[in-house]
This record gives structure tokens, C-alpha cells and sequence, in this order.
């Protein structure tokens, strides 16, 4: 089994729901331990079936919390490459909200053994910012440098925050430096503006490496 | 004036037409499945064409604040060509989804065997995902299509109030009302019906089952001749009233019946919600795409 982390605590969403929108969930997670296969029709109508709409006091939606749990369900009564093979079916038959959902799911997956990196592709190909988002979380750490340094581009080129894309910090390099500089450099000769986060992706950071001690 | 067109092809449009329709008071509306002009090849070809209705054409008729809904189904044409049918297998996946709001386009093109068995099929589908059933007429004997329509309607067992025969005209629009089905109209240029002609079957016949679409596509069509539609009622002593029946709430009223519209807050008030839709709102604002709140409660 895989262990999928949900997008806020269970107990709040259930507090969000009320207690017939958490029953419901409830039911839906229960059938799923039982009959995996079942979520072909539960995943897409989990929305109406529960609720939608911002998640106060958090960034995510109702209907992604509730799908991601889903997954979860699943998860915990198949193994990784089942499960794997069952999030690429939701992706391929998933409405925009569906993939999206998909793809925080994978967010949620630290198991190395489920490695979805076509689904994150296949998103960044597409011009739907919500989906070029999703495919930015932590499941995107399994990107190649190249593909991972387009998507950072693809965000700031379709007005993505860059605040969504998971190690940032850690991972953007002189390449993507010199990728990001090249677009500015663009906008700049074209009259355009430069969005604030390449701006701030191009400003040197403070020093805060230490010199090397000497031998 | 608010309108709710219930059956328009905005794959086949441009974003000038989105521009124009909003501006002319466009604020949902219902794009069916249908043949492309070309003829498919395989199953294929269909799915990324669903994919599209339920994916990209949602967000980009979002971006002009425009509640975005579809219709899913093999169309009567291609349902005589093998190489299509076994589409019908994948057709559950995309009926269980939501802002998909009915079955269709389904129904006759020349009448063979294999039209006939695809209409019987995704009528029961309509029935097993309790879904309405959105059935095109013929363009060739559309008198002798509309009696074999009606005939497979009753047969499966579907209620009348479920089903939607459409690009009707003064001698077919008699049977479909008689057996209660609801009667579309799909408003041309030059062909199927005009304004004018509209109104004169609205006067005789009154407001009730009927739905008014453009049904423009990437045939010579015009998305704006709902809004026209609109205006002919008015000059002709319709009220306001009226005109918001036949174009706002009927189609809310035979579309709703699938719970599965996506129309942003009351859709009795949509003008203010919708209309704080701005470009800035397609990241984060994104409401309009997932639109009615199921209350948590």
C-alpha cells in the first residue's frame, strides 16, 4: 500500500463538509477499500456528491480535498503500480478538474515507486494554468533538470505564481537563471513588463554560502 | 437580456465570437458533441474531442465569462461507420462527469440499422446516468426522422420531459410537442428557421418545452441569432418576461434536470456573479468553472 498525504487534515475538510458531506466521503472512501475499481465513477461525481468551492482559510478547493482523499483510499488497498496505473486512467478520462486533482494527489505520494512524470508532462504541454500549477508540486522533484526548468518558465510565462512550485529554492540553478534572463531581456525589448517573479528569480541573493576552509 | 444558448459548437468559433456573445448578454451555455465537418477515423479521435469539450474549451469559455457545459455522445453520422462504434464503450467515463448535462448529439442522419442501434443504445445510457437525451433531427426527411425519433424515444422508456428533439420546423414541432418531448430550435442564417418564423410558432404555440439556440458551428452560422430571436419576440409584443423564459430559464429548466450544470450563484441573479469574472480571475478566480456550490451542509 501507498500512503497519500491529503491536502488539509482529514477532520477539517469533515468539519467543511458537515456532517452529511463527510458521511458521504466517508461512504465513498469505504466503498473504494472495498471495490477500487469503483472510482472510475466516483472520482468524477465526488464534487457534487460532496461540495465545492474555496477551502476557507486554506488555498486549496473543497472538491480537490475531496478527491485527493479518494486517491488515498485507494491507495491503502492497492500497490504502487496498480495505483500508479489507476491515477493515469483518472488523468486520461479526467475533466480539467479531474487531472488537476490527479495531480495534487501525486503531490501527496513520497513513494518512489509511483513515478507519474508523463502525467506532469502532459500537463505542462497544456495552456490551462491551473493545470501547469498542479503540475508544479513536489511530484515534479522527479523532472529532469531541463523539463523541470521549462516548467518554471512555463509558469512565469502563463502568469503562474511562482509561490506554487515546490522546490524552488532549493533547485533553480544558473540555467534556469539564464532561461528566465533571456525571457526578460524579451519583454523588455518589446515594451513589456517584466512579471515580478522573474524579477525576483533574476535579483542575487545574499551570500550565504561560507568559504570553503582551507586545507 | 441574459441568455443561456442550449446548443452552439464554440469548438469550431473564435474568441471574437466569445467577446461578441457575452457582450450581447451570452452568460451559459451547452456545446454537444458532433461531427467535425471531416470524418473521424477511430475511437481515438473522439476521445480527445471530449476531452477537449470537458477541458480546454470549459477554461477558455471561462476566460470570457461564459458558464461552459457539454453534450457526449456518438453522433448519428459516424454511428455507421465501424471504425466509430466501439466508442460507445468509453462514452460511461465522460457521463458520469460533471458540466456534461446531457446525451447527444444522438438520433438520425439517414436512417440505416447501425443509427438505429447506436440512438437505442445511448438512449438506455441516458437513462442509466439519468441524464436528458439531446436528439438531432435529419436533415434529409426530417418528417419521416422525427416520427422514427419519437417512435425509439417512447419505446425506451425515457420520460418525454428527458429528451430534447431539436432543429425542428413548422411541420415537425406538432408530434414532438404532442408525445411531450421539449422542442429546440436551432435559429440559421438562411436554412432551419429564422427569427421571424421563430416568434410566429412561439405565438401559436406559447413558451412551454421550447428551447432557442444558435446552433452555429463552422457552417455559415450566427451565435448572435439568439439574442435576434430575443429582440423579433420583443418587437412582436412579447415582454421581458418572456423573452427571459424562452432564452434563460427553459434551457436552466431542461438542463438542470441532470443536477449536473455548473452555472455561477443563483442562476436567477447570474448577471452580477458572472460579470465580476475578469481576465485577472482565470488563475485563482476561477469560480465560473466549477460554478453551482453544492452546500456543505
Amino acid at each position: 500500500m501507498t500512503t497519500v498525504r491529503p491536502l488539509v487534515p482529514s477532520a477539517d475538510l469533515r468539519t467543511v463538509l458537515g456532517p452529511e458531506g463527510a458521511a458521504t466521503l466517508d461512504e465513498m472512501a469505504a466503498t473504494l477499500r472495498a471495490t477500487p475499481a469503483s472510482i472510475d465513477r466516483l472520482f468524477p461525481a465526488a464534487a457534487r456528491r460532496t461540495a465545492r468551492g474555496p477551502l476557507a482559510g486554506t488555498a486549496h478547493r473543497i472538491e480537490d480535498a475531496v478527491r485527493v482523499e479518494l486517491v488515498g483510499a485507494v491507495a491503502s488497498v492497492r500497490g504502487p503500480a496498480d495505483l500508479a496505473e489507476e491515477l493515469r486512467l483518472l488523468y486520461r478520462y479526467g475533466d480539467a478538474d479531474e487531472k488537476r486533482a490527479v495531480l495534487l494527489a501525486l503531490g501527496g505520494i513520497d513513494d518512489v515507486a509511483v513515478d507519474a512524470r508523463d502525467l506532469l508532462l502532459d500537463a505542462l504541454r497544456t495552456n490551462d494554468v491551473r493545470l501547469v500549477a498542479a503540475a508544479m508540486g513536489p511530484h515534479a522533484r522527479r523532472l529532469s533538470a531541463h523539463d523541470w526548468r521549462h516548467g518554471v518558465l512555463k509558469c512565469i510565462f502563463t502568469g503562474v505564481p511562482l509561490a506554487e512550485v515546490a522546490d524552488l529554492d532549493t533547485r533553480a540553478d544558473d540555467e534556469l537563471r539564464a532561461m528566465v534572463r533571456r525571457f526578460a531581456d524579451e519583454r523588455e525589448a518589446a515594451g513589456r513588463p517584466v512579471p515580478d517573479d522573474a524579477a525576483a528569480l533574476l535579483t542575487p541573493r545574499a551570500e550565504t554560502t561560507t568559504a570553503p576552509e582551507k586545507a | 437580456m441574459r441568455i443561456f444558448d442550449p446548443h452552439i459548437h464554440m469548438t469550431s468559433r473564435t474568441t471574437d465570437d466569445y467577446e461578441r456573445m457575452h457582450e450581447a448578454g451570452v452568460r451559459a451555455l451547452v456545446e454537444p458533441a458532433f461531427w467535425l465537418g471531416q470524418p473521424r477515423t477511430n475511437v481515438g479521435s473522439f476521445t480527445d474531442y471530449f476531452d477537449g469539450l470537458v477541458g480546454w474549451e470549459r477554461f477558455r469559455a471561462g476566460q470570457f465569462g461564459i458558464a461552459h457545459h457539454c453534450t457526449i455522445a456518438l453522433n448519428p453520422k459516424e454511428a455507421n461507420d465501424p471504425r466509430c462504434t466501439p466508442v460507445l464503450d468509453v462514452l460511461p467515463r465522460y457521463l458520469a462527469k460533471d458540466g456534461v448535462v446531457a446525451v447527444g448529439e444522438i438520433g438520425f442522419d439517414s436512417m440505416t440499422e447501425a443509427e438505429t442501434d447506436a440512438f437505442r443504445r445511448q438512449l438506455e445510457l441516458a437513462v442509466e446516468f439519468e441524464l436528458p437525451a439531446m436528439v438531432h433531427t435529419p436533415h434529409r426527411d426530417k418528417e419521416g426522422g422525427t416520427r422514427l425519433t419519437l417512435d425509439l424515444v417512447e419505446a425506451s422508456g425515457i420520460a418525454p420531459g428527458m429528451v430534447v428533439v431539436d432543429h425542428l420546423n413548422e411541420l415537425t414541432v406538432g408530434p414532438v410537442d404532442e408525445a411531450g418531448c421539449w422542442m429546440g430550435f436551432s435559429i440559421y442564417p438562411d436554412t432551419k428557421m429564422d427569427p421571424h418564423r421563430m416568434v410566429a410558432i412561439l405565438q401559436q404555440r406559447g413558451l412551454d418545452r421550447v428551447l432557442v439556440n444558435s446552433a452555429a458551428d463552422w457552417g455559415r452560422s450566427d451565435p448572435l441569432l439568439t439574442l435576434r430571436t430575443g429582440e423579433a419576440m420583443l418587437a412582436a409584443g412579447f415582454s421581458d418576461d418572456d423573452v427571459d423564459r424562452v432564452l434563460w430559464r427553459n434551457p436552466v429548466e431542461f438542463y438542470g434536470q441532470s443536477g449536473r450544470l455548473m452555472l455561477p450563484g443563483d442562476p436567477d441573479d447570474l448577471d452580477g456573479a458572472v460579470d465580476e469574472v475578469d481576465e485577472s480571475a482565470t488563475f485563482e478566480g476561477n469560480s465560473i468553472l466549477r460554478g453551482a456550490r453544492v452546500q456543505a451542509s
